[in-house]
């Protein structure tokens, strides 16, 4: 059912020096020690990333908890934060999709799509087989995950003894981390305009609407940089 | 407030599951080489790059008490390492943290 040796040799491709567990720890720690001051338990800390595994979709549901906003409206702003995940995956779904293989692994191991996994395999899926890159995929996603769950524990039982720099200086880590992980992923000029885009009309539809500017931002971004960037020739 | 958080916790799972579910869905009928694959592929980038941007302008939590120029400055530093290192992503990644903490205390 599950191809073992590729499984593996996924589940490898976040070793190396250009590892996302650095980051992706760093960042999960802050979100645990929120999760121990917001008064959770361990346990729904726990199962926040084990079901979630979108770090900023939790933060936004721990800073909405914390201004006692309603279910619903924690579900509306949980989906527009984490919405980038409906392109994501159609934009690598179709890379892994093998007749040979039964549906429901790719329904269920979407659950690991997030960015650092995203990226370990957009820049490694030409050297797997198509056949075995669902395979593939499950190892990049239960170790990136794994990092993501253990990190939340670490900085929830690790919380008393963080102090605020700290805290501030593992909260920027995330960022810096993606930041580079997308200039590096500028080779192709649709791709290229598309984050050049992407970083400037994020934040500047902030002004016109906080909830809303992820989507509208990133939807006229790629859209112009698909366009601009074929007419270049790619 | 045990039982509001645990409510949360599945609200926010659902919510973020319906974009994965929605997107492998959408999946079975795109084929790689179409040109709306390459579409989303521009959107996949473009709204992790507008999500970034508002991580790092627009923070919520710790980083919302640093200073806009220190961020970009820290920013700017990182981008430069990133370059002198030959794109490795760990070293400007470890020194984010550690010029960030110490010009929060210096300013």
């Amino acid at each position: 059912m599950i191809n073992t040796k590729y499984f593996i040799k996924g589940f490898k491709s976040v070793k190396g020096i250009d590892s996302p567990a650095f980051a992706l720890g760093a960042s999960l720690i802050a979100l645990g020690a929120l999760f121990k001051n917001l008064g959770f338990s361990i346990q729904q800390s726990f199962f926040s990333t084990f079901f979630t595994y979108a770090l900023p979709g939790q933060v936004v549901m721990a800073e909405s908890m914390l201004v006692g906003a309603s279910l619903l409206n924690i579900f509306i702003a949980v989906w527009l934060v984490n919405v980038r995940l409906y392109p994501m995956t159609v934009s690598l779904m179709p890379l892994l999709m093998h007749e040979s293989q039964p549906r429901w692994k790719y329904y269920l191991f979407s659950h690991f799509i997030a960015v650092s996994a995203w990226i370990i395999m957009k820049s490694n899926y030409e050297k797997i087989e198509k056949q075995n890159r669902i395979d593939f995929w499950l190892g990049i996603g239960v170790a990136t995950w794994s990092i993501a769950i253990i990190s939340t524990l670490i900085g929830y039982f690790a919380s008393d003894y963080l102090n605020n720099e700290m805290m501030v200086g593992l909260a920027i880590v995330n960022p810096i981390y993606f930041t580079c992980l997308m200039i590096g992923a500028m080779k192709a000029l649709q791709v290229t305009f598309s984050i050049i885009l992407g970083a400037i009309l994020g934040p500047a539809f902030y002004f016109i609407s906080p909830e809303w500017c992820i989507l509208y931002g990133g939807f006229i971004a790629g859209t112009i940089g698909y366009f601009i960037g074929g007419k270049s020739g790619n | 407030m045990g039982t509001s958080i645990v409510l949360a916790i599945f609200v926010t799972a659902v919510a973020t599951y319906i974009s994965r579910f929605l997107g492998v869905l959408s999946s079975e009928k795109i084929k790689e080489t179409s040109k709306i694959f390459r579409w989303f592929n521009c959107l996949a980038y473009s709204t992790l790059a507008a999500l970034i941007a508002r991580m790092i302008v627009f923070p919520v939590g710790a980083l919302s008490e640093v200073d806009y120029l220190i961020r970009f400055i820290v920013i700017l530093l990182s981008i430069l390492i990133f370059y002198f290192t030959r794109k490795n992503v760990v070293y400007p990644t470890v020194f984010s943290a550690i010029i960030l903490t110490f010009l929060k205390g210096y300013f």
